[in-house]
């Protein structure tokens, strides 16, 4: 800045990555995220980062990920929510009690098509419901979150036992299995198709909020630039899309699906994964989550009332009501969650989703939700939770010991905030 | 002249407010009417802040009514006075930091798309119309408040007031933060409401200020009222010795 070749010029040079108005901060993740994936991968000789490892790695996180999204808005509005794992256990209950006790019941037999949709919606009406209580004592009663959640904890993690009376339920219904990671992908064909709709929307998303700048007359990016970002995120999703359809199906679970159809596996015939119905449901929560903090009132409410709460609430939002609405959101979401969780491991057990409520919040930490309130973003909190779950199966395939791992883990998310605090104080972002 | 023969625009009745033993204000009665300015004066903590705020929907008081345009207001919370047509500008700012200039202006009443989304360019082009018009050296419009300085978070809480069409304005030291050329443009500003005829409190230090802006002042002390007089009829150190010792001024005693 203080020579005198800086001055001279009439505008202020900008780096590459300001051209192309990629926030930083999420630069510095994804940077974290590559090493992590790295090292974790020279480690184990190559092994972390095989089509396999991706893909199972993938649909580990996909059940903290949704959770996570809706813990930035909990802690946005400067609450907390322990008891996101207690109420996923509560609404897998739930789930495992409909599907194999309620419905056959009354006549909805064993693999009747109805039974997965019917468990899905109870699960998610139940964690509204509760999440909608929480809201409720925390925004009306005024009670602090951090008091409500923590007797949460302990609360819904044992009205689900009490629930299934300790036992473990299942096996769970074959469809509603289908959600849980590899017991339902998209296949080959229909992941590519999903890619490159995806690919299209992106650049469409990209090109329309240039039209619109432009036709407000506001300042836009070099045109290259957005071809850039358009080039960035095809290879991203593609990538993506290419190393999951990569993960071949066993020859023998092959077989056995010819022989089901009574025909015989021809030779030299393989057949990849694809996306995971699992994933495609983080997606599709990621994208709304997204679209309804930056493009709907309830989330210019919650990010207002997260940086000013007397603000807010002399601006005529009613912030009392709002709290509900986030956390019955975030209850919602625990019942998503529950259902990828469940049907991941195909039962019911009493201690699903323990010690989630750590991994969640640590999820949204790093990805830069500020305890303090008022900022956070969706994709941050998603690439916190992978960096998590990265850190912690690398760890197990290298072999590092249980206990150790959770050190790292602990570790890792105090330092994750220390890095974030001394960013901040650097930019003089809030 | 202001027409004082018809009904105020507001007319606050006897309110009193106490919070845990103090009587923050006690037995108030002010009236407002359309294209008046009515100065409110008093020390550091004469209850000035309070008594607006039950106006503006921030507390409620303990006892007295609120009539506007002569009918009964029940005003409970500050979207009720926002029906009402009653804009304030706080005397704290009441921003959200984390929010940009168009993002705070709009906060409550976002512009929306046909589908329902916010319209961020709409209200980012709306924002830069007014600002060019209160401040027109106001560039930051990418900026959380936060990063803006003291006058210009001024300006974003002038223009939200501003914005909406209010009938009645509420403004609690508006150019506390403000220098010379921003304080002359606020009294303008002032000056061309009152001409569109909106009632406008404003309450201001200044005394000084307050004789050539307002057509009227009431001085509170302790939480009591005063008296309210024309300040044509007084002196600037007329009103000071009613603000400091809380006597009316002789020649209006009677
Ligand atoms: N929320 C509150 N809780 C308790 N006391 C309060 C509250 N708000 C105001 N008060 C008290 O009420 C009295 C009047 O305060 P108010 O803010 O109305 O003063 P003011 O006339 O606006 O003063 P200033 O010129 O300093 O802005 C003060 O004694 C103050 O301490
Ligand atoms: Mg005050």
């Amino acid at each position: 800045m203080a020579d005198a070749s800086a001055s001279e010029a009439p505008t202020q040079r900008k780096n590459i990555f300001q051209t192309l108005e990629i926030d930083t901060r999420l630069l510095g993740m994804v940077g974290a995220f590559i090493v992590v994936c790295l090292v974790f991968n020279l480690l184990t000789d190559g092994r972390f980062l095989t089509p396999r490892n991706v893909f199972n790695l993938t649909i580990q996180t996909v059940s903290v990920a949704i959770m996570a999204t809706g813990m930035v808005f909990v802690i946005v509005t400067r609450h907390i929510d322990l008891s996101v794992g207690s109420l996923l256990a509560t609404c897998s209950a739930m789930m495992a009690i409909t599907q194999t006790n309620i419905l056959p019941s009354i006549g909805l037999d064993l693999g009747n098509p109805l039974i997965a949709p019917i468990a899905i919606i109870v699960g998610l009406a139940v964690g509204a419901l509760i999440g909608a209580f929480n809201g409720w004592l925390v925004g009306y009663l005024a009670i602090p979150a951090f008091i409500v959640t923590l007797g949460g904890l302990l609360v819904w993690r044992n009205v689900g036992w009490y629930m299934t009376k300790g036992q473990t339920i299942g096996p769970l219904d074959q469809n509603y299995q289908m959600l849980g990671g590899i017991g339902g992908t998209l296949g080959e064909t229909a992941s590519w198709i999903l890619g490159v709709l995806a690919v299209l929307a992106a650049c469409f998303a990209i090109w329309s909020a240039r039209k619109s700048r432009i036709s407000h007359d506001f300042p836009v990016k070099p045109v290259w630039a957005e071809f850039v970002l358009m080039g960035i995120s095809a290879v991203l999703i593609l990538g993506f899309i290419a190393t999951l359809n990569a993960y071949e199906v066993p020859t023998r679970v092959l077989e056995r699906q010819f022989e089901a159809r009574g025909e015989v596996l021809p030779e030299g015939y393989s057949e990849g994964y694809g996306l995971p119905f699992s994933v495609l449901l983080l997606v599709i929560v990621a994208v709304t989550m997204t679209i309804v903090a930056r493009k709907t009132r309830l989330g210019r409410y919650i990010f207002a009332t997260g940086g000013n709460p007397d603000a807010a609430e002399l601006s005529g939002i009613n912030t009392r009501f709002l709290t509900v609405k986030i956390f019955a959101i975030m209850g919602i979401l625990c019942g998503l969650a529950a259902v990828v969780a469940s049907a991941r491991l195909s039962f019911h057990s009493n201690d699903i989703g323990t010690l989630d409520e750590l991994r969640v919040i640590a999820a949204a930490v790093i990805g830069g939700t500020a305890l303090a309130g008022g900022v956070g973003t969706i994709y941050g909190a998603i690439l916190g939770a992978l960096i998590m779950q990265s850190l912690q199966s690398g760890m197990a395939m290298v072999g590092v010991d249980a206990p150790f791992q959770n050190i790292v883990v602990g570790a890792v998310l105090v330092i994750a905030v220390l890095v974030d605090i001394i960013y901040r104080k650097r930019t003089g972002a809030k | 002249m202001v027409d004082r023969t018809g009904t105020p625009l507001v007319d606050m009745r006897d309110i009193s407010i106490s919070f845990g033993g103090i009587k923050a204000v006690d037995h108030v009665s002010v009236d407002l009417f359309p294209g008046e300015v009515v100065g409110l004066l008093g020390h550091n903590g004469a209850g000035k802040s309070t008594l607006i705020k039950c106006l503006s929907g921030a507390y409620q008081a303990n006892a007295g009514e609120i009539y506007v345009n002569g009918q009964k207001a029940e005003i409970a919370n500050p979207r009720d006075a926002r029906d009402y047509n009653i804009e304030t500008i706080y005397q704290t700012l009441a921003l959200a930091d984390n929010l940009d200039a168009a993002s705070n202006l709009f906060l409550g009443r976002e512009l929306t798309t046909s589908m329902g989304f916010v319209n961020e360019a709409a209200m980012e082009a709306e924002t830069r119309k007014i600002m060019g018009r209160l401040n027109p050296n106001f560039q930051k419009f990418a900026a959380p408040v936060s990063a803006l300085s003291g006058g210009q978070r001024q300006s974003v809480a002038i223009a939200r007031a501003v914005y909406f069409q209010a009938k009645i304005l509420i403004m609690d030291e508006p150019t506390a933060a403000l220098g010379p050329q921003e304080t002359e443009m606020v009294a303008q500003l002032i000056e061309e409401l009152k001409r569109q005829g909106l009632g406008i409190f404003l309450i201001d230090h200044d005394v000084h200020q307050v004789k050539r802006l307002c057509d009227r002042a009431a001085v509170m002390k302790n939480g009591k009222l005063v008296g309210v007089v024309k300040v044509d009829e007084v002196t600037t150190d007329d009103l000071l010795a009613m603000i400091i010792a809380g006597k009316k001024p002789e020649h209006l005693a009677a």
